[in-house]
């Protein structure tokens, strides 16, 4: 059980992908414009990360590493994480039309985000947490779902501090753009303090 | 001799799951096909495109989506596109064309500079509708025609301009899309048949005589159009003439019984 507690609050806390990884930044800025757009890309972020781990680690485990392909890593995950959202996408329009609607334009994007291929490649390694062992597959599972949870999370505090920016008026030559990086590299700073959870417990 | 095994391997690994990945979507795609309405596309070819919203629908792929599920059985709604897209439609629809009669936007207010006036001065952003928004507007007349022209600035065939302070429809281009009918704050605005050539053309609400101390043209609600109208199409109500264009025979009696010249007829 504690490891458990232990992968999620690493995941979503520690080393949240975004602001202390500095990874999947693309729709980071470009999406976290108005909340709802936010908590739609990054349910769909969380829900392809977790798929794309259940896929991948048997691949990497069951495949690759019995022909000592490890090597070939970035690309076959590249490869059936663009394929898998394509049949996801295929599903949920058949499926759940609802849902698809919901995510729109959303799945597509994520097929070619850097955070999943991270997520899929990392879930490999057996130290995502201190003393451990080894990355079994239901670990892998959570620790996608944490990372994703971890995307969520920071999508919506940015998505809180865009709109109190926009209803701001920050000095001439910091409208726009370069406002926006200094606020994100201030909500980085701020997830600094996580650094030293793991020290104490 | 360089060892060929491994190079011969990853490309087989990586071309088999390829492969499978090609499969799988291929599979999918014939499993998870969505049917999507041949009609329904048809139908959307024939539209316009200009997703204006005259129809009623929120656009035109929900006009067409409508019209292929028989949810809506008119075909001539699209007023933009006329005759024209009313009987492609209905050629693909397989039904008789619904009739058109061309319809235009039409201005309820003459108040031009010469027969009112402004209150005061607005300094404020040239826009109807925040003109609107202090005291409703500079005019001595808060029912009329703003002239900052939103209407102007909505209108895609440049049917529609601000003539002496007051906007004025081209008739000619106007494909009576509803834009400028949204846009007006004072809702002066209708879209009326383009065979019908009268038209009130105020929107006062006042009394008779506070509406004719501020506009030369107002209706004073004297119920003169009301008596001469031999189809009853025309009613006084809130002291303002309203025609009813189902019964309006665009006989003209209304505009020549008219004291303040509020009603124009011109054939």
């Amino acid at each position: 059980m504690k490891e458990f507690i232990l992968i999620l609050v690493s995941s979503v806390l520690v080393n949240n992908y975004v602001l202390s990884q500095t990874l999947g930044i693309c729709p980071f800025l470009g999406v976290s414009k108005k909340l709802n757009q936010a908590v739609g890309m990054g349910m769909a972020v969380t829900f392809v990360m977790v798929i794309a781990t259940a896929v991948t680690w048997p691949i990497q485990n069951f495949i690759l590493s019995s022909f000592d392909l490890g090597y070939l890593q970035t690309i076959v995950f590249i490869l059936v994480i663009a394929a898998l959202v394509q049949l996801v996408e295929l599903f949920l329009k058949k499926a759940v039309p609802a849902l698809h609607k919901a995510l729109g334009v959303y799945l597509p994007l994520i097929t070619t985000n850097c955070a999943v291929l991270a997520v899929c490649i990392n879930a490999l390694k057996d130290n995502n947490v201190p003393d451990m062992g080894s990355a079994t597959f239901l670990y892998a599972l959570l620790y996608a779902f944490g990372s994703g949870i971890g995307f969520l999370l920071a999508m919506v505090m940015f998505a809180g501090v865009r709109e109190r920016i926009a209803a701001s008026k920050p000095p001439k030559a910091f409208e726009g753009t370069p406002i926006t990086l200094i606020s994100a590299a201030i909500v980085s700073f701020a997830f600094l303090g996580f650094e030293g959870l793991f020290s104490k417990l | 001799m360089p060892d060929f095994v491994p190079i011969i391997t990853a490309t087989i690994v990586v071309t088999a799951i390829g492969l499978l990945c090609s499969v799988m979507l291929v599979i999918a795609s014939k499993v998870f096909a969505v049917k999507v309405d041949e009609k329904c596309e048809k139908i959307r070819e024939c539209l316009p495109g200009a997703n204006c919203g005259a129809c009623g629908y929120a656009g035109c792929d929900s006009y067409a989506k409508a019209l292929s599920l028989a949810e809506e059985t008119n075909t001539g709604l699209c007023t933009p596109g006329a005759a024209k897209v009313a009987a492609d439609i209905s050629d693909v629809l397989g039904v008789a064309p619904a009739e058109i009669t061309r319809k235009v936007a039409r201005v309820h207010c003459n108040g031009n500079c010469d027969n009112t006036s402004k209150k005061a001065v607005f300094m404020g952003s040239q826009s109807c509708a925040s003109a609107k928004l202090l005291y409703g507007g500079d005019g001595k007349c808060v029912y009329g025609c703003l002239g900052f022209g939103d209407c102007v600035t909505v209108c895609e065939y440049d049917a529609i301009h601000i003539n002496n302070g007051v906007a004025q429809v081209d008739i000619d281009s106007c494909t009576a899309c509803s834009r400028c009918v949204r846009a007006c704050p004072n809702g002066l605005i209708e879209i009326v048949p383009v065979d019908k050539h009268t038209v009130v053309k105020c929107s006062n609400e006042e009394k008779g005589a506070v509406a004719r101390k501020n506009c030369n043209v107002a209706c004073i609600g004297c119920m003169k159009c009301e008596r001469n109208c031999p189809t009853n199409a025309i009613v006084v109500k809130d002291n303002l003439a309203r025609i009813n264009y189902i019964r309006c025979i665009a006989c003209g009696e209304c505009a020549a019984a008219c004291p303040t010249g509020a009603i124009e007829y011109n054939k």
